[in-house]
């Protein structure tokens, strides 16, 4: 075998796996990765540690290592467990989505919550409550419903030889924007007890996640996720133009069609759960390919920083405020200050 | 149709190529010879680029075909064509914060698989593309921190590094300073003589006419002439095709042809 002349890319790869079966990856994905999963298991820890039942760290790892006393296995595996698994899967899949929306229109401003998804999926629930009722199975599939509608319409009204991020972008607000003044008009019309109800779903809570939902989701969320990596090296080949994309043996429009559906399909996913939640799958993609410098959103670290940032916020509206307040709240807020961040940085370039 | 098939690797056969409703070309028959360096030439909107387009199969003709290595292009998955067919796009994204190195990577995109993304062939054929293009110093510069001339050999290399035997350039000059333009073109005509197939859209004809071994002039989508530069430039040809009164002389370096614009603006000697 001759020698093969190494390339220098600027920085360190490692091939992970067999010659016939790997993956390539930086040192500093690696260790962004590695710090994210840290962090994600600290806080998992710590969120089921606290609450009204307060453990010590060391009483929920023997709960894991079956070997909790009294009240711990209950508390742990059945109060709070299916919370944090709810924040940490819903959260990656709207990371997810957000990285998909964001390659596809080539704009870090493209993330579900903006271009009206997530006010499809709050019309779809309100329409079920007014009209069917509010069991949780109703609910979710109206959300689910309503998100999808929303993406068809907003990818059909966009579409005109391939995907234009732009257009694809206004057309998305412009939905977003009369689908929230439907909502409004629509929680003015029905009784305030549901209303109420509606409103608390509206806000993004994990409030009353439970076992069930949470392995339905878990399921779901896991296969769209696993379809993601398949189409991950295509979507990265959309970075150098539809042209470019072709020339190199991909089909753009196929790979762009593939990318909505499942993007729509994660934000669904998540928001028939625990509503609709801003912020994670706008910041989390910027914020991973900044950690690790890549010249693309990087879909599994978005992921793990998706479900760590929902999962801080669900902590922080829980436990750190004076008030208990439903998750979503808190990420509007870190939201609305990362969007004027992001929108300030882009008109100054 | 001069040439049988089996001489002609990428073919247009009687193919219409429109968008839309707005029809380029209604008829257009073109081989392109095994082992030139084909220049398509012709003023602005004259289907040049549409028919680069058509024969990468970025666009698809509405009759007839396009047909590669003896079978009709349609047929062939899209990783296929791109393992024996590359295209240097007008205009191309470079993406925020990407390295050389990594570019003329992606160029390896039809050679891989989801499981195998990366091989010692893909290593190979991105070092030789480096090297061919003189880039190998620049591997691990930021993309967009390069100059105008030393960006466009960074995308041919990707082109490059999918190692093709046919590759299609559509204007790889334009925006470029006269030397390297230059660069570029001897760098073709090197690769050319290495044994690819070269088909590019040029713009100017001089350059056209020094470096090309075949030539097609095209004008409101259809062929007007085609050949060899030395037989199918000529003064009367220039100014059928561009519109342009102009005196042929013979270039001083190669003693082939060489136009040179007559105007009214300034006076002639």
């Amino acid at each position: 075998m001759s020698t093969i002349p190494r390339v220098e890319f600027g920085h360190r790869r490692h091939r992970i796996g067999t010659a016939g079966m790997h993956a390539i990856l930086r040192t500093r994905s690696l260790l962004v990765g590695a710090g994210v999963v840290a962090a994600l298991v600290v806080t998992s820890v710590l969120s089921l540690m606290t609450g009204d039942f307060s453990l010590e760290a060391g009483e929920v790892i023997a709960v894991f290592r079956g070997a909790g006393e009294g009240l711990a296995p209950t508390v742990v595996l059945e109060w709070r467990l299916p919370r944090v698994l709810a924040a940490v899967v819903l959260g990656a899949a709207l990371a997810v989505s957000g990285a998909l929306f964001q390659t596809l229109t080539r704009n870090p401003l493209a993330s579900p919550d903006i271009l009206g998804l997530s006010s499809g999926a709050f019309t779809g629930m309100l329409l079920t409550v007014l009209l069917l009722g509010t069991s949780w199975l109703l609910v979710t599939a109206g959300s689910v419903l309503g998100g999808a509608v929303a993406g068809a319409l907003i990818y059909l009204l966009a579409l005109r030889d391939g995907i234009e991020g732009f257009r694809f972008i206004v057309v998305g607000i412009a939905i977003s924007a009369m689908l929230a003044s439907a909502n409004t008009w629509m929680l003015l019309q029905i009784e305030v007890e549901t209303a109420m109800f509606a409103s608390a779903w509206g806000a993004g809570s994990l409030n009353g996640v439970t076992g069930p939902q949470v392995l339905g989701a878990g399921v779901c969320v896991a296969v769209l996720l696993a379809a993601c990596a398949v189409l991950a090296p295509g979507l990265r080949q959309l970075d150098l133009g539809d042209d470019a994309a072709a020339a190199l043996g991909l089909r753009p429009g196929r790979v762009q069609a593939t990318a909505v559906l499942l993007g729509v399909a994660l934000v669904c996913v998540a928001t028939a759960v625990v509503g609709p939640v801003a912020f994670i799958a706008l910041a989390a993609p910027q914020i991973a390919r900044r950690a690790a410098g890549t010249p693309y959103l990087p879909l599994t670290l978005s992921a793990l920083l998706g479900g760590w940032l929902l999962l801080v916020s669900d902590f922080v509206a829980q436990h750190l405020l004076p008030v208990t307040l439903p998750a979503g709240v808190v990420t509007v807020v870190l939201g609305g200050a990362f969007l004027v961040w992001m929108i300030v940085r882009e008109l100054r370039r | 149709m001069t040439d049988g098939p089996g001489h002609a690797r990428l073919e247009a056969r009687g193919v219409e190529l429109a968008y839309d409703r707005r029809v380029i070309s209604a008829h257009l028959d073109v081989a392109v010879p095994d082992g030139s360096f084909t220049v398509i030439i012709g003023p602005n909107a004259s289907g040049k680029s549409t028919l680069l387009r058509g024969l990468a199969r970025l666009l698809t003709p509405r009759t007839g075909q396009i047909v590669l290595d003896g079978r009709d292009i349609a047929t062939y998955r899209p990783k296929e064509v791109a393992r024996r067919l590359g295209l240097l796009p007008q205009s191309s994204l470079a993406p925020d914060g990407i390295t050389v190195a990594e570019l003329v990577a992606r160029g390896r995109f039809p050679h891989q698989r989801l499981m195998q993304p990366w091989s010692a062939e893909d290593d190979a054929a991105v070092a030789d593309a480096l090297a061919a293009t003189q880039t190998t110093a620049l591997s691990t510069r930021p993309v967009t921190e390069l100059s105008g001339g030393q960006r466009q050999r960074v995308w041919v290399a990707m082109v490059l590094a999918q190692r093709t035997p046919v590759v299609l350039l559509d204007e790889p000059t334009t925006y470029l300073d006269i030397a390297h333009q230059i660069e570029l073109l001897e760098l073709f005509a090197h690769l050319n003589r290495e044994g690819r197939t070269l088909v590019a859209v040029l713009h100017d004809l001089n350059h056209a006419a020094r470096y090309a071994t075949h030539l097609v002039a095209m004008r409101d989508g259809a062929i007007v002439a085609e050949g060899p530069p030395r037989e199918v430039i000529t003064s009367a040809l220039v100014e059928e095709v561009f519109g342009l009164p102009n005196v042929l002389i013979e270039d001083p370096v190669t003693g082939g042809p060489l136009i040179v614009p007559l105007g009214s603006a300034v006076a002639p000697r």
